[in-house]
């Protein structure tokens, strides 16, 4: 199993932990990454909003160097997930706009067909390794655990370009995965809003108090860590939690873990290793409770 | 076919607080719709049930409800698109609105968001004898925004206003655009002024629940998006939002990615909210957050054709 890696700004950025955990469970796992290290962003909608034809051509850039190695694309960002999902739809709809698009990228000797394949490292786990694959590799049952699932806006939403009609079971890939895991999953409102995150430099009250609501709520129903697939979520969820409990005027304290920090901690790979001391909400606890 | 439903009963006059109560129909045609099951079970097992409705044919938007979590409009619902057959289907009233009984919601809150944008044609000068003339192509920008019934489908769902209640919300910016896309219409710079404010364009996520929802395909997030981009083509730039927008930009054209922590500052506009940032910047540097690559925002390689496309693209813009 061979993909093209895009790990997008955020997994370089301010996440390293959750680039450190997808290389450790992706290797874990047996799966192989030829990382796109000259991509661009994808634009995370703002570049769309600003200039459509230009997020688009960027992204069927990065289609094209996934083409060139021949391989499907797999990201590990529910935003990027989204916009790339998104402008390849747009891009295979119409074939002049995708030869016009063409055009901005022969300079560099690329070309994009519009075959592409892109698939989040959710659905990779889900669609092409299987749970049982999965649950074979398992060494830890994460048992008396209750995780709240959080999926971030554009890995479900529209959900006419992210395939729902044809794999309805999309809508509950992360739920799926958390009971396989051996983990409850926590069923509550706010899994699939927004995180409030893309509005944090322009109404950070609204931004903070959206991901208060969201905290408090799984909080409320027992859950012991939240799990996301989107980094961008998880700057707010875990990164702002402190802020947020302002916000919603209650003591927040619930780890956010990235996707990969779930799933390597089932695999039997160390804390540590999976950068769990990066997040901001302590992990402590929750790491003791995993060694149970 | 068996029909099973689950309906969230409230009487704010007598009931404390909501609750749900469970409806069971047999001998339904195959594409009875989820109003169809609600008439029946109105008209035949329980005449206390109440909810608004009307053309049965998505038109007039009286029959705006969440169905299985998602606001739709339940005459466009059939029972066997939203669940497996004899399964339960979940019936709700609109969110964000406060629910007079049952189904029905107070729409004052929408009304009010609507008027809020100034939703009439503003003219200058004399009126003409006639109509107004108007090319045909300088109004079909228009199609999509005069496609909306008012149902309040997006205004349920928007997560903002679950946050907001000050937030003008889906319908009403949608509308909006309707006026400031409008050639005939002379007040664009002041709508757009307006339209700015706190409460505004601003505020929205980009979550894109106004645009799954909406039964008729209008798209309201993509109307404010459309009233980003011309507020700030008339000069409304000293908004976080647009250096927010500049700054993105910019990084990604001279690195080939995003540097989010110059992102971050240089969207701030004033100090103290620069300085709103020092904590989390701080908690991040603590936690050993340095990026895999080292602290620096390198170039990407292959970063002198993404600058390429950004000029080509951006010139033509």
């Amino acid at each position: 199993m061979k993909y093209a890696f895009y790990p997008g700004c955020v997994a370089k950025g301010g996440a390293p932990e959750l680039y450190q955990s997808t290389l450790a469970v992706t290797e874990a796992l047996g799966i192989d990454l030829v990382e796109l290290e000259g991509a661009a962003c994808t634009g995370a909608g703002v570049l769309s909003e600003r200039n459509p034809e230009l997020a688009d051509t960027l992204n069927a850039r990065t289609f094209a160097l996934a083409e060139r190695h021949g391989l499907p694309l797999m990201n590990i960002c529910s935003t990027c997930h989204g916009v790339m999902c998104q402008a390849n739809a747009r891009l295979q709809k119409d074939p002049a706009y995708l030869e016009r698009i063409n055009r901005h990228l022969a300079p560099e000797g690329l070309h994009y067909s519009g075959n592409t394949i892109i698939k989040h490292l959710l659905w990779v786990l889900m669609e092409d390794v299987g749970l049982d694959a999965l649950q074979a590799k398992m060494v830890k049952r994460l048992g008396d655990l209750r995780a709240a699932p959080f999926y971030g806006c554009y890995i479900v939403r529209p959900s006419w370009v992210l395939g729902y009609d044809e794999k309805p079971e999309r809508q509950r890939y992360l739920e799926v995965l958390i009971e396989a895991l051996g983990a409850e999953s926590v069923e509550y409102t706010g899994k699939d809003k927004c995180c409030g995150f893309p509005i944090l430099t322009m109404n950070r009250e609204n931004s903070l108090k959206m991901t208060g609501t969201h905290v408090l709520e799984a909080q409320t129903k027992g859950a012991d860590l939240m799990v996301t697939p989107c980094p961008l979520c998880h700057l707010n969820l875990d990164g702002s939690q402190v802020e947020a409990s302002g916000a919603v005027n209650e003591h927040l304290e619930t780890p956010v873990l990235h996707l990969p920090q779930l799933v390597g901690v089932a695999l039997g790979i160390a804390p540590q290793a999976l950068g769990m001391g990066k997040n901001m909400v302590n992990t402590r606890r929750l790491i003791e409770q995993f060694s149970h | 076919m068996d029909v099973n439903l689950r309906v969230r009963r409230y009487d704010p006059s007598g009931d404390h607080k909501p609750y749900f109560q469970d409806y069971r129909l047999t001998d339904q045609p195959d594409g009875v719709t989820v109003l169809d099951a609600l008439i029946d079970v109105r008209e035949n097992v329980d005449e206390t049930l109440a909810l608004r409705c009307s053309c049965r044919s998505s038109i007039c938007g009286s029959c705006a409800m969440r169905i299985n979590g998602q606001a739709t409009l339940a005459c466009k619902t059939k029972v066997s698109s939203v669940s497996q057959p004899g399964a339960t289907v979940t019936v709700e009233p609109a969110g964000n609105m406060p629910v007079l009984k049952d189904l029905i919601v107070d729409f004052e809150i929408f009304w009010n968001k609507i008027n809020d944008i100034g939703p009439w044609l503003k003219t200058e000068g004399p009126d003409p004898e006639r109509e107004y003339i108007v090319d045909n192509d300088k109004m079909l920008n228009l199609i999509g925004t005069v496609s909306c019934i008012m149902c309040g489908a997006c205004v349920s769902d928007c997560t903002v206003l679950a946050a907001d209640p000050d937030f003008l919300g889906p319908a009403a910016l949608a509308k909006a655009y309707r006026f400031v896309g409008d050639p005939r219409d002379a007040h664009k710079q002041d709508r757009l002024g307006e339209y700015v404010q706190d409460g505004g364009v601003w505020d929205c996520t980009h979550c894109f629940f106004c645009v799954e929802v909406c039964p008729k395909g209008v798209a309201p997030m993509d109307w404010i998006l459309e009233l980003r981009r011309e507020a700030e083509a008339a000069g409304f730039t000293n908004h976080n939002g647009v250096r927010h927008s500049k700054v993105f930009a910019e990084s990604v054209q001279e690195a080939g990615w995003l540097d989010e922590a110059r992102l971050a500052m240089d969207s701030m506009g004033t100090l103290k909210e620069k300085l709103s940032l020092v904590p989390v910047g701080l908690r991040s540097f603590l936690h050993g957050k340095i990026p895999p690559t080292g602290p620096f925002h390198y170039k990407r390689p292959g970063a002198e054709h993404i600058k390429r496309i950004f000029e080509e693209l951006e010139a033509k813009e």
